[in-house]
Order: C-alpha cells, then structure tokens, then sequence
C-alpha cells in the first residue's frame, strides 16, 4: 500500500482526446404487478418521436403477458379494494408528489412523444399532476355523493353505497399518452379497482415514466399494470377475458366495435370512447360511476 | 450426469436388523444436488402446445387426487368435494373424473356414499396424519378404520423422528404393519402410499434412502408431502424419487408409484412435472395408476387453461366452484 501510494505518477505518455463516457440507455419495460419485467415473448418496437426520429424501443407486450397482468391485478384487486377511502386519496397524493418530483423527465418525455413547444409540455405535465390531486379528493367522498340513504316501507333502514366492480382493462388514449393516461387510469384506481393498461401504441415512454413514478409511490403492486405494444394485439385477449370486470375504450380506435362484442361475452362493462374529448377539462365524476357498482344494505329497526 | 446415477442391484427384501437395514440405504449412491437442481430446471424450459397440451392436461385431471385435509372439513364439504370430482366441470362434460378423492379417515364413509361404484377412488390419511406421531396401535386402527369404510387408497406419513435418529427398521416394520392392516377380507387390499414428508427430511440423500425404504417395505406409492409442511414437492425432490422407482423397477422389477404433494398449483407447474415424468422414468409412469397430484387448487387451474383450449376465451376463476 505505502509503496503504491509513494510511487511517482508515471507521466501521460500524450495528451490524448478525452475520454468519452459510454451511453446509459434506459431499457423500457413493461410494469406488471409492482416489477418491470421484460415481455415474456422477449420482443420490443422501436419507438419514434412525433418528428420521426428513433428515441428507443419499448417491449412489445405478448397475449401472455396481458393474462399475467389480469392474474396481477385480480390479486390486488382485493386488498386495495379493502383499503380506506382516505388511504387510497393519501396513496393518489403520493403520486402526484413523486410525479412532481421528476417534473423535468416528464415534460422532456411529452416534448419527444407529442412534438409540442416546452411550455405546452409544462402544462401537460402539470395538469397531469394536478388530475392526480383531483381524483386523490374524491375517494372518499364518491360514496357521500353517489350512496344513498332509500326510504322503504317497514322497519328497515336502506342504504345503497358504490362498490369498486374489480379489474378493469384501459386501452389508454392514442393522442394524449401522458395527461390522456391518466385521466382514464387515475379515477379507475380512485374508486378501488385495479387496472390494466394498454399504453398509448405510437407513444409509450411517458407510461413508462409514469409506471416509474407509480413503483416509488405508495401504490402497491398490481394496481396499476401497464403494458406498451400493438393495441390490436393485446386488447382483443383483454376483452374476452372472463376475469376483466370491465373495459374502457378510450384508446381501442377502429376495434371498439369489434372489443365491445367481444366483452359482451363475458358480460363485461364497457365504457365507450368519447369522439373527441378535452382532457384538460375537468373530468368530475363521469369517469368514476361507470366502473361502479352498487351495494344495497336492508338493516331491520327496532328489536 | 443425475439423471443416470444407478444404485447397485439390491437384494429383493432386507432381512437382518437396523444395522444391516441402514447399511443397505447408505449403499445408495449420493444425490448430486447441483447437477439435480440443473436437470430440473433444464426440463421446465420444455415447451407444451396445442394438442400434446390438451392432451396433457387431461391427463392432468385424470392424475389429480382432489384433497381436503383441513380441521373444518364437513361432511357437506366432502360430498361438494365428490360431486366435483366425478364432473370438474358442470359447463363441461367431456371432462374426465380425477383419480381420487383424499380426506381424513372419519370423512371415508360419507366419500364412499358419495361416489359408490364410480370410478373415483377414495384415498384416506391414515397413521395419524401428518405428524404420524401415534403409537403404532392407534396408527393401525386409524387405517383399519379408514379401509372398513371404503377407502381404496391409504396415504400414510413415515415416521420421520425415527428415520432420522437412524431407526430404520422402525420405519421399515411400520410401513409392513400398515401394508397389512390396510388388506380387506371381502376384496382387494388397499392401495398403500407412504408420503416421506421430502420438507422435513434433512438432505436429498435422505429423500432417496427413504423413498428405497418405503418401497423395499412394499409401498405401492411413493409420496413427497403432507402439503402441512413447507416445503411440500419441490420439483428437485419429485425428481429425486422418480429417479428412485425407476432405479428400484430395475433392481427388483416392481414399479411403484409416485405423487408430489403440495404446492402444485398451476397448470404449468402440473405439465413441468409430467414432463420429468416421460424424461426420468418414461412413458410407462404417465398413467393415474402410477402417477398422481395430490392437490386442491391445481383442478381448477387445469379447468380454466382447458376451457381456453376449447372455448378461446380466458375463464376467470369465479366461474369454478372453490371446494
């Protein structure tokens, strides 16, 4: 030690051009049941900004990789179901906090995936933080608006209260990948069902930086499982799944019709596509009741 | 190579006392444990598809013996239990039956009204099950018991206390005790399982002297777990024994069985072992009469992967009954 401590720097033979770092690539992955595994199928796309250049690849989800991501929400479905509602509003905020944390990344994320100037990025970015917050209030007040006390004849108090109606299947928004994404998928999760989501097919990388964002929150794994590739892939296999209790189109396009029959088969909800919807706009609760059922209690009076 | 590790032709029945019992086990070559974990996980890389696995998994369901040990079991639940496994699936009646149906001795005579002259045998715990820490008296009456109300199938635990404080012939003779108590006057005598409880055994050179043990002393199974302790059958010691009956088929020229027990649960787990099955020991073990699972959830996994086979669609498993 003492003598190679002691010994004289051998001096540089030339001053030669500096060292260049090597590139660390980030290797997008799925995000399912709280992991970021590759596809089983090991297959990936190629992923281009909205000018055209290469930006990465992202996996390209398999069918089987869909059934794995049904299997992982079904398991969670239970256990977030029974949390508080004040626990999941608490967990919502912790999103939107780890969200904020990594502003940057994902206003430069909406940048290359939209094309837009870096002023509309930082307002995507914000109002999609900011929908976090907003779905964060209302888990706990979903029942106060939509239960209801009814008045009966007889001695029974009866009271109806909205119930999460299980794992529900996303085909996120083709256009808005980052503030689309979680318009759908936030008031989905509020109500305590489970998701999974099939990312937007020609910009996926911001819901991979969201699936990021959602392992370091609070959110246990298997709530939200997010799933990039081919839409016309993987949604056909989501939508005749007797385990997927239900099925939001918004990003399904041409197939919706073709989904729609597909669900019915399995007596499974369907939430239509909206033609051309204003994901800035405050959503209110229209995007909450449709992936709500209820549950009616008769309690006797008396003794 | 594992898969090839031979024991020494071996006499057809041990006479002589512990002493010459257990130098007869500690004979048996010792299990390369790498090389069995490599062989393992090479065969689970196997892919099966389309028609060999439809194949496969009724096959599957005709191996499984559907299983309710549990403290709570009610004759209610026993006669579900029977209805399910002579139609698994009510949506479904090209579906075959299971081999068995397994409950506790005291639960036999209302399996055996419950499925009567049907093909579905009735396999029942004996020997005070698991822990088999009974003496041999009440062991023997627990299995006498058990085959007087209809059990064509006795699982029973080793001693495991004895085997490892090196008691073999306590072992052995238990295991000869039982085999006896388990004939039946008015017919043929109960199928005899020996489960090793591989979880509580310490190495795997004791899973393969135990599995010699039980079948010198005339198992006619061989079975990993009670499923009460963890590990149950791990794919390792499956193998293990699998390597044992066919070594000992070509030693003595019986073949005996196997079960894994515990923790199978999945479909592709199911098809993993039936693959080291036609691997280790070959086609003559893929058949319910010398092959079974003993397990409750794996049924309805191996119902839903075959509902996709013939329907198309992933079922969900609130169209399965849970018992």
């Amino acid at each position: 030690m003492a003598d190679t401590a002691t010994a004289p720097d051998p001096a540089p033979a030339s001053p030669g051009p500096e060292p260049r770092r090597l590139a660390v690539r980030k290797t997008y992955k799925l995000y399912v049941g709280g992991a970021f595994p590759r596809s089983e199928s090991g297959r990936s796309i190629p992923v281009n900004s909205a000018e055209g250049a290469h930006l990465a690849h992202a996996a390209r989800a398999s069918r089987k990789d869909a059934r794995d991501a049904v299997v992982a929400a079904r398991a969670a479905f239970g256990p977030w179901a029974a949390r508080t509602a004040q626990l999941r509003g608490q967990i919502l905020y912790r999103i939107a906090e780890m969200m904020e944390g990594r502003h940057a990344h994902f206003v430069q994320e909406t940048v290359d995936a939209q094309g837009v100037s870096e002023a509309t990025a930082q307002d995507i970015v914000s109002a999609a933080i900011d929908r976090w917050v907003y779905y964060a209030g209302w888990t706990d007040k979903i029942a106060q608006v939509l239960g209801t006390s009814n008045p009966v004849s007889g001695p029974f108090e009866n009271s109806s209260a909205p119930q999460p109606t299980g794992v529900v299947a996303v085909l996120a928004p083709q256009d808005s990948p980052l503030l689309g994404l979680v318009s759908v998928v936030a008031p989905v999760i509020a109500a305590g069902n489970t998701a999974i989501v099939v990312a937007s097919e020609r910009a996926p990388l911001p819901a991979i930086a969201l699936a990021e964002a959602l392992a370091t929150s609070d959110l246990p794994g298997g709530v939200v499982n997010i799933l990039t590739g081919r839409t016309a892939e993987i949604a056909p296999t989501l939508a005749a799944h007797a385990d997927v209790n239900a099925l939001d189109l918004s990003g399904a396009g041409d197939l919706a019709t073709e989904l729609e029959s597909a669900a019915a088969a399995t007596l499974t909800r369907v939430l239509r596509r909206e033609p051309s919807p204003d994901w800035h706009a405050l959503p209110g609760l229209a995007r909450i009741t449709p992936f709500l059922e209820t549950k009616t209690v008769w309690q006797a009076v008396g003794r | 190579m594992p898969d090839t590790a031979t024991p020494a032709p071996a006499p057809l029945s041990p006479a002589g006392g512990n002493a010459a019992l257990r130098a007869l086990l500690d004979g048996l070559p010792g299990v390369d444990e790498a090389g069995v974990h490599a062989r393992v996980a090479d065969l689970a890389t196997r892919s099966v598809k389309t028609t060999a696995k439809a194949h496969a998994i009724d096959l599957a369901i005709r191996m499984v013996d559907l299983t309710t040990l549990e403290g709570a079991d009610t004759p209610g639940k026993v006669r579900a239990l029977c209805a399910k496994a002579l139609l698994p699936d009510p949506a479904d009646r090209t579906v075959p039956p299971v081999a068995a149906v397994c409950v506790y001795p005291d639960l036999v005579p209302v399996a055996a009204r419950a499925l009567g002259s049907t093909p579905v045998g009735i396999a029942s715990v004996a020997t005070s099950f698991p822990a088999g820490r009974a003496p041999l008296e009440a062991k023997l009456l627990d299995t006498r018991y058990a085959v007087a109300g209809g059990a064509t199938e006795i699982d029973m635990v080793i001693d495991r206390g004895a085997f490892l404080a090196g008691d073999h012939r306590k072992v052995y003779d238990e295991i000869v005790a039982v085999k006896e108590a388990c004939a039946r006057p008015d017919g043929p005598p109960a199928h005899l399982k020996v489960i090793l409880e591989t979880g509580e055994l310490a190495s795997y050179d004791d899973v393969r002297r135990a599995s010699w043990l039980a079948m010198y002393a005339g198992a006619d199974f061989i079975k990993t777990s009670t499923g009460k302790v963890a590990p149950a059958a791990t794919p390792a010691v499956t193998l293990i024994m699998l390597q044992a009956v066919r070594d000992f088929r070509a030693a003595t020229g019986r073949q005996v069985g196997v079960k894994p027990a515990g923790g199978i649960r999945t479909t592709k787990d199911a098809l993993r072992n039936l693959v080291m099955v036609n691997e280790t020991v070959g086609p003559d073990w893929l058949d319910p009469r010398w092959f079974r699972f003993g397990a409750s959830s794996l049924l309805n996994d191996l119902l839903m992967q075959r509902a996709k086979l013939t329907t198309g669609t992933y079922p969900g498993p609130d169209y399965y009954s849970a018992d």
